[in-house]
């Protein structure tokens, strides 16, 4: 039976975080659609590298239609028991006829197989990209009935009796596997991870929560970041539906003009003073460290060589006097780039690796990458940085240059050659068509 | 040892191979545009197409078939960390 909570339920006591707090049960969200979700205030980490000063929600959804229950993902396992409590409160388990998983991440599928065996009428939709994951991730017990799943994309339906649930295939926000599910006739975009925040307060509205502002952007800039360009494909599938409530899988429900948070999503994933830079043009950002002025000299000639070649806007960064985060900002924006570090006891310099260490957050897929420094004896920070830039999925166009200890005059050429190479490779200029024995490549 | 010509269109360079020589141990090197993610053809990042020679590299394995497939590739792709050269083909990034 149908929660009678409603929005009202939003009146329960503010959690704040402290055990034994009173939790709200089911809460309507549209017409028969319920937050069957889970609760976690005290979480200060999320998944090793977020933190979540207000803790975060798992939101779980139930959909009735005349022909029975849909479940809308799960929680993570070790709060599967209230998630049960509150889905309880809705319907029997026998009344459930679809579980769709909008992503597969534990914190969403921990309760899944749990719920698999409780609700054994239930057909489990899924995306096209999640099957091998979904075997991955879960591993079934003896005696349990096998995972079967329905793979669904973008425009599949399921008709839960005056009810409509569509798909939209929203691949890589933030894993392979992830979709969107629309609720047609009351509007509801389930949205997944997309449009969510990791803070939990019972009040559960967007319109009725505290300040979560920092928690969205936060939430953005950390999971979603890196994905702009599917960002922007899954925009292309979300701004055209009428929207009158976007339910996340993550903290507030954004029932109160939820088009802003869609609008939002496009403004942070475009980039910002674009026209700033050349819009037809290019761009080289070259970063360096140096000890005593020689790879210094070096990056100086390889951004004359650069130039020199024309149609390439070239920035240059002394490491030392700059901080991490807004060079990773110009680095997401940069084209191509080249790091220039000396070699000090056989490794490239920490600051080198500090910057290098922080662009999880950004794609650097496809980019031009080089890599270039002066040494004493071994000189291997080069091939390592190289080899860092191969593992961002960057391009190595033109093989780095080292420099025994202080550059000539022929050497700072060599470096100049070096950027016109690399301008050149970042223009799309092919080196002379030619045939290589496999011996020779080093 | 039968060599073999594998020509990376996109940088327009060609290398003589011993056959059996894998497409990762050499795109590296030549700086061809191909991107490697795990290397082990479990992601599908090096995708690849081939245009030329086709017949001329290892059968797909099941599990690259179906990674290819995962990863919605059009005829005539492949995961350059996978296949081997037996004979002269011609590539380039997917």
């Amino acid at each position: 039976m149908f929660s009678t909570q409603a929005r009202t339920s939003a009146k329960a006591p503010l959690h704040k975080g402290l055990s034994g707090t009173p939790r709200p049960g089911p809460v309507e969200i549209a017409p028969g659609v319920h937050w069957v979700g889970a609760l976690d205030p005290t979480l200060r980490t999320f998944d090793i590298i977020l933190s979540t000063a207000n803790g975060t929600t798992y939101n779980s959804y139930a959909i009735r239609g005349s022909k029975g229950l849909a479940v809308i993902d799960t929680v993570k396992q070790e709060l599967a028991g209230e998630f049960f409590e509150r889905l309880e409160a809705i319907g029997s388990y026998d009344e459930i006829r679809v579980i769709a998983l909008n992503h597969l991440e534990p914190d969403h599928s921990g309760a899944l197989p749990e719920l698999m065996r409780r609700a054994p009428g239930a057909k489990l939709y899924i995306s096209t990209r999640a099957g091998s994951m979904l075997k991955a991730l879960l591993k079934p017990k003896e005696g349990d009935r096998p995972f079967e799943f329905i793979r669904v994309t973008t425009g599949d339906e399921i008709d839960l009796g005056g009810r409509t649930l569509r798909f939209l295939h929203t691949p890589f926000l933030h894993w392979p596997d992830t979709q969107c599910t629309y609720l047609v006739e009351e509007q509801v975009l389930f949205s997944g991870d997309v449009f969510g925040s990791h803070y939990c307060d019972t009040r559960l509205f967007n319109d009725q929560v505290g300040d979560f502002r920092f928690s969205f952007e936060y939430y953005y800039a950390h999971i979603m970041r890196p994905f702009k360009r599917h960002v922007m494909d899954a925009l292309q599938l979300i701004e055209p539906l009428a929207l009158r409530t976007v339910a996340p899988a993550h903290g507030p429900i954004l029932r109160d003009r939820p088009r802003r948070y869609v609008t939002h999503y496009r403004e942070l994933s475009t980039s910002s003073l674009i026209d700033e830079i050349d819009r037809s043009g290019t761009s080289l950002a070259v970063f360096y460290m140096s000890a005593y002025g020689s790879t210094a000299r070096m990056a100086e000639a390889v951004c004359a060589g650069a130039e020199e070649r024309g149609g390439v806007r070239v920035s240059l960064y002394d490491l030392e006097g700059g901080e991490i985060e807004p060079f990773v900002d110009l680095i997401e924006e940069a084209d191509a780039l080249a790091f220039g570090s000396p070699t000090i006891n056989g490794d490239a310099v920490k600051p080198i690796w500090d910057l290098l260490s922080s662009l999880a957050v950004v794609n650097l897929k496809g980019k031009v990458g080089a890599a270039f420094g002066s040494y004493g004896w071994s000189g291997e920070a080069v091939r390592m940085i190289e080899d860092r830039m191969r593992g961002l999925k960057m391009q190595i166009p033109v093989k780095g240059l080292r420099v025994k200890l202080i550059p000539t005059e022929d050497e700072l050429e060599e470096c100049r050659a070096f950027g016109r190479q690399l301008a050149g490779a970042l223009l799309g200029e092919k080196r002379e068509a030619g045939v290589i024995e496999f011996a020779d490549l080093v | 040892m039968a060599k073999a010509k594998i020509t990376f269109e996109d940088i327009e360079q060609t290398v003589n191979v011993p056959a059996g020589t894998r497409v990762i141990e050499i795109s590296e090197k030549i700086g061809a545009g191909i991107i490697y993610g795990c290397r082990e053809g479990d992601c599908g990042t090096c995708m690849m197409h081939v245009t030329d020679g086709w017949n001329n590299l290892t059968e797909p394995s099941v599990l690259e078939e179906k990674v290819l497939r995962e990863n919605m590739a059009s005829r005539h792709d492949r995961l350059a960390c996978q296949a081997q050269i037996l004979g002269d083909c011609k590539v380039k990034p997917a």
